[in-house]
């Protein structure tokens, strides 16, 4: 492992610090239009001055190139250690984002916007270190030349004939809140380069020599002064709008650039991205997956790079398969109100485009409405990628069995031409074989078929034999049109076949990705979610698949596939935690932590991140193609989607059950504080004139004495029934069942009530069939306390009070009936309610309210049921049904009868 | 009153309960000693042994189950405990663990009296050694192994016998389930309680006028039975 390798857990501890800072960082620009310029020096003295002013500056990272002026400012501000990296056996000093993040200074000073970091930094490049420190909540002030941003790159490269390799993407410069330009003539420039004054290394010595041309230094500043004034321009605009939002707002333009294989596309990509810049429109991307082209590798590869490019400045990408280009790009500009498109020159020579109408041309014979912007483009150079060896294996083989078929209908040829048929019919015979090959393996083979069937012919068959002479101009018609069909059929062939291969694919995906979402729609819970998609997903890419889901602590858990060597890999938690708190996609493949085995996706819900999806694939190519990301990204959204669907479902439904709970609570203060103060106030007030009468009367002292008593008795009720019905609501009664007779509880009952009861005849009839029944003997008989106080609170003096048992089915009836006055009609249902009280008359203020809301829930508890009606006759009934288990207590007859005492 | 020599301690933390305990005990001639904690009630009984201990269950410090067992490891004399209602698994555990009856917040004066003289008159050695038991109508010749309702001999089985003894042994105290089915069935069926239920509803059928609304034979719910006391 190399000694710069970075230490996962450290990675991981400064993410998290990073995490908690939420407010972004300002990023200064200090902007210049070569080196020399003195960006170093004046963001050094600014930083000296913002230091006397107070603030806390921090040097990051500075590169003073041995000038003493510059070493001179550097006297007197902190600086951080740098980080030492080997690289090819010299040691570099690298700026050490970590330290930084650490230390998370105010103001931090990092040079060189565009510098990429050696190999295993945490960013290929520095900028996105600058993107990290600024989202930590770190102001940072850096540098930058003209000639580094990205979209100007090609421009600059044809101005000065030097291509600069690292680059800076436009959206990162856009990211400035203050561009500082630093400008002085390039006379004066030129002169600081001749006093030595302008740092330059050796190895590039003669290369910059060229560079440091007057006139490409008047170039590079002109660059550098209409970017720096853009920037002004579209602040004024962006005020100006603030101001006031009716002023009209001119462009809503979308722009298109037509991507392909060709290398010139680069430029088209860049030149489209500035038009975007200066629109301040979005843009897309577009590729057409055409025959022929599709299949040749290493065009397939510049595509996708293409794609890449534009999807780092800043468009939206989408591949398009179909026929005609032209026609596929139109149909989608359309679709999205496409009002530029920008499309590469061709270099076909003139006779084919003689023959066949360009797709530029296509375009502008059609575009309509949209504007068609035909770009000049420029190669870049790049190196020659090796065909893979077996492609051309594949080929060889199918020329030679081309051969194999074009021999074949020779000797049939000979065979007929032996039978003396007619040379059009022979020549049918070949060109049958061509049309063969052609179908069966492709465009090379059918060219070489074709050509060898020619020879063939004239050769063996046209007068004179065995010479390639051609006497009749006929035969070179012949040979033209047998070429031609070979080709036609070899093309339409391939083109099919790319064509079906990519849409079943793509088919493929789509379908699944529906699936997926239809699936995650009918699930609920993390674990069933995550289960799903990764199972999903995994089958789909053919690798692996790793699901982390923030945890509670803000810590990732991985939650699917804990056995895959991604989660065994130790970048990947803090490359997946990088991902989701930056919501980009990371790991390898990309500039973000390259060394994790795994590309990571972020799980990001409108709410924040939830988690990341790593992905491994045996290759990267699979990883690497801008469609399957994107598909990969639908799913890990809508994973996302419908986890947050199903917390949100879960949230909503703990805030409806608090809400109940406090309406309940609610009702029982408001109801409770009434019911308790009253007896309260009567036995203080009792108590009281007891205390301070000198000399009652035994009467009055009685009466006193009773009202204490009595008052007393109503408040235990009352509070024995609070807490019952708020155990019961709780959920904190499980009831204690055992096997019952239901006479000795309908007993016990009436033992409890014989004080209320007194005043009432009270029969039970309790059928013998009834069986021993299993429930909790203690709330059983507490409902039939309260159903029996009850009945005796709510009639007169005198009144019967019946209880009776039978079965019905596979159910215990239980009913308390009296003859008393009935329930109020209407009132059937309510009086089950908490706080109802069915009588408003002189004696309602004696229940608790309680009493049947109790007996319902202990009912309930035990699976039956409690329903109140008024008899046909007279009085009131309540009738309890309770289900029969169907098991019946173990009995022996040993324990009926025998003794062991 | 006869009960006037007799020293009652009194365990309890609440004040207020102490205060009117200790009036209605007075005026009823007992003696009261009075402890807040466990700890000081243990010293207090072993100070000065008492008649009687009345004990709250729900105690701070040392909880009122350590202090019966504490107490049961050389006391004889009756204990009654103080419970809360929805306690029931703690009374149960307090008669198990040597209590002879408990009371249950918030109690009438009447009823605690009630209780103590039970418990008082079945600690006194003579109690025990009567040959014939009688709750009001009800009556058992030990001697004869007669059992009669108003005069009218009630046929029992062996078991039932027994139970209807040990009940009556007991009248006005309350047996727990697990006492009752050690006592007749021996000590391997104490969870059985269903057959016991089975026993005591027969029981009834043959000794009360009506047996859903018995007046001897009484449920406890939840802790056992009680046999009437007078």
């Amino acid at each position: 492992m190399a000694p710069d390798r970075p230490n996962p857990d450290e990675l991981l501890a400064v993410l998290k610090a990073e995490e908690s800072q939420s407010k972004k960082g300002k990023l200064k620009v200090f902007f210049g239009y070569a080196a020399g310029v003195g960006k170093t020096y004046a963001m050094l003295e600014t930083a000296r001055h913002a230091k006397e002013s107070g603030r806390e500056v921090v040097i990051g990272y500075v590169e003073p190139h041995g000038r003493k002026e510059t070493e001179a400012l550097l006297d007197g501000l902190e600086s951080l250690p740098t980080r030492p990296v080997e690289y090819r056996g010299v040691v570099l000093q690298e700026f050490d984002v970590d330290a930084a993040l650490a230390r998370h200074p105010d103001v931090l000073l990092v040079d060189e916007l565009a510098h990429t970091n050696a190999d295993g930094s945490r960013h290929a490049k520095r900028w996105q270190d600058i993107v990290d420190l600024l989202d930590a909540g770190i102001n940072v002030w850096t540098t930058l030349n003209v000639q580094h941003i990205e979209s100007l790159n090609d421009v600059i490269g044809q101005i000065t004939g030097i291509t600069v390799r690292e680059t800076v993407p436009d959206n990162v410069f856009e990211l400035a809140d203050d561009l500082e330009l630093v400008d002085i003539a390039p006379e004066e420039l030129l002169e600081r380069l001749r006093e030595g004054k302008v740092y330059v290394p050796s190895q590039a010595e003669r290369a910059l020599e060229s560079f440091f041309q007057k006139s490409n230094l008047t170039a590079l500043r002109e660059l550098s002064l209409r970017q720096t004034a853009r920037r002004v321009h579209t602040e004024v605009e962006s005020a100006r709008r603030q101001r006031s939002a009716n002023v009209p707002w001119a462009t809503s333009d979308r722009l298109l650039v037509c991507v392909g294989p060709s290398p010139t596309t680069a430029r088209v990509i860049r030149t489209a991205r500035q038009m975007a810049a200066a629109l301040d429109a979005p843009w897309v991307a577009v590729c057409v997956e055409k025959t022929g082209i599709a299949t040749d590798p290493a065009a397939k590869q510049r595509v996708v790079d293409h794609l890449r490019l534009a999807e780092r400045l800043g468009a939206e990408t989408v591949t398009l398969t179909g026929n005609d280009v032209a026609e596929t790009i139109l149909d989608f500009a359309r679709t999205l109100n496409v009002t530029k498109i920008f499309v590469g020159k061709t270099h076909a020579p003139r006779w084919r485009r003689v023959l066949w109408k360009s797709v530029v041309e296509d375009l502008l014979d059609t575009s309509g409405e949209i504007d068609v912007y035909v770009i000049q483009g420029q190669e870049e150079r790049r190196q020659a990628e090796p065909v893979p060896r077996a492609a051309r294996h594949i080929q060889w083989r199918d020329s030679l069995a081309a051969g194999g078929v074009v021999v074949a209908g020779s000797l049939l040829a000979a065979w007929l031409h032996d039978l003396h048929v007619a040379e059009a019919n022979i020549v049918m015979i070949f060109l049958a074989a061509v049309a063969f090959v052609a179908f069966r393996f492709g465009r090379i083979p059918a060219i070489q078929a074709s050509v060898a069937s020619v020879l063939i012919f004239d050769l063996f068959f046209v007068p004179p034999q065995f010479s390639l002479t051609v006497h009749d101009t006929q035969y070179l018609f012949t040979f033209a049109v047998m070429l031609a069909i070979g080709i036609l059929i070899s093309t339409l062939t391939a083109r099919l076949q790319t064509q079906l291969e990519s849409g079943r694919q793509r088919e493929r995906r789509t379908i699944a990705l529906y699936r997926l979402g239809k699936q995650l729609g009918g699930l609920t819970g993390d674990i069933f979610l995550l289960g799903a998609a990764g199972q999903h997903v995994r089958e789909m890419v053919g690798g692996e698949v790793a699901i982390y889901l923030k945890g509670d602590g803000g810590n990732l858990v991985v939650m699917f596939g804990e056995d895959t060597s991604i989660t065994k890999h130790a970048l990947s938690g803090p490359t997946a935690h990088w991902v989701m708190t930056h919501d980009q996609m990371a790991g390898k493949g990309t500039d973000t932590l390259p060394s994790a085995i795994a590309l990571f996706f972020p799980l990001g819900g409108s709410q924040g991140p939830l988690g990341a999806m790593g992905v491994r694939t045996e290759g990267t190519d699979w990883l690497l193609h801008p469609e399957h990301r994107q598909w990969l990204e639908s799913c890990a959204s809508q994973l996302a989607l419908a986890l947050e669907r199903d917390r949100m479902t879960v949230a909503v439904g703990d805030a409806r059950v608090k809400a109940e709970a406090e309406q309940v609570r609610s009702t029982l203060l408001s109801s409770v504080s009434h019911d308790l103060k009253t007896p309260l106030a009567a036995i203080a007030g009792a108590s009281g004139s007891l205390l301070q009468s000198d000399s009652p009367t035994e009467e009055t002292r009685r009466e006193l004495l009773e009202t204490i008593s009595d008052e007393a008795n109503r408040l235990n009720r009352l509070l024995e029934n609070i807490l019952q019905i708020s155990r019961l609501d709780s959920g904190a009664v499980t009831p204690n069942k055992q096997w019952h007779l239901l006479e000795d509880i309908v007993g016990s009952a009436l033992h409890r009530t014989r004080d209320a009861l007194e005043q009432h005849s009270v029969t039970v009839q309790i059928a013998p069939v009834i069986p021993m029944i299993c429930v909790d003997g203690l709330l059983l008989e507490q409902a039939l306390v309260n159903l029996l106080e009850n009945a005796a609170r709510h009639t007169p003096a005198g009144t019967r009070i019946e209880i009776k048992s039978t079965l019905d089915g596979a159910s215990l009836v239980i009913s308390v009936a009296d003859d008393g006055p009935g329930l109020v009609s209407g009132s059937e249902e309510k009086i089950f309610d908490r706080y109802y009280r069915g009588t408003p008359g002189a004696d309602s203020g004696r229940g608790s309210g309680l009493g049947l809301a109790i007996c319902r829930a202990i009912v309930k508890l035990h699976g039956g049921t409690i329903t109140a009606a008024t008899r046909p006759d007279r009085g009131a009934e309540f009738v309890i049904r309770l289900p029969l288990g169907d098991t019946l207590p173990p009995m022996s007859v040993a324990h009926l009868t025998s003794s062991t005492g | 009153m006869a009960d006037n020599d007799h020293r009652v301690l009194l365990i309890e933390d609440e004040e207020p309960i102490r205060r009117f305990l200790r009036a209605a005990l007075a005026a009823k001639g007992y003696r009261v000693a009075e402890a807040a904690t466990g700890e000081e009630g243990l010293r207090l009984a072993a100070d000065q042994p008492p008649d009687l201990v009345i004990l709250d269950l729900g105690l701070p410090g040392i909880d009122g189950q350590d202090v019966l067992r504490r107490l049961r490891e050389w006391f004889r004399g009756p204990v009654l405990v103080l419970s809360a209602r929805d306690q029931e698994q703690q009374k149960i555990e307090a008669l198990d663990g040597g209590a002879d009856d408990y009371v249950t917040k918030p109690f009438g004066v009447g009823e605690l009296l009630a209780r103590m003289r039970t418990a008082l008159r079945h600690a006194s050695p003579q109690a025990a050694e009567a040959s014939v038991l009688s709750v009001g109508e009800i009556r058992i010749d030990l001697a004869t192994r007669v059992v009669s309702r108003a005069g009218e001999p009630v046929h029992l089985t062996p078991l039932e016998y027994k139970l209807l003894v040990l009940l009556m042994q007991n009248a006005g105290k309350v047996l727990t389930h697990r006492f009752l089915l050690r006592e007749v069935w021996g000590p391997h069926d104490t969870h059985e309680t269903h057959y016991l239920r089975v026993f005591v509803a027969t029981l009834r059928r043959k000794i009360e006028r009506d047996p859903a609304q018995p007046r001897y034979l009484l449920t406890e719910q939840g802790v056992g039975y009680r046999f009437a006391a007078e």
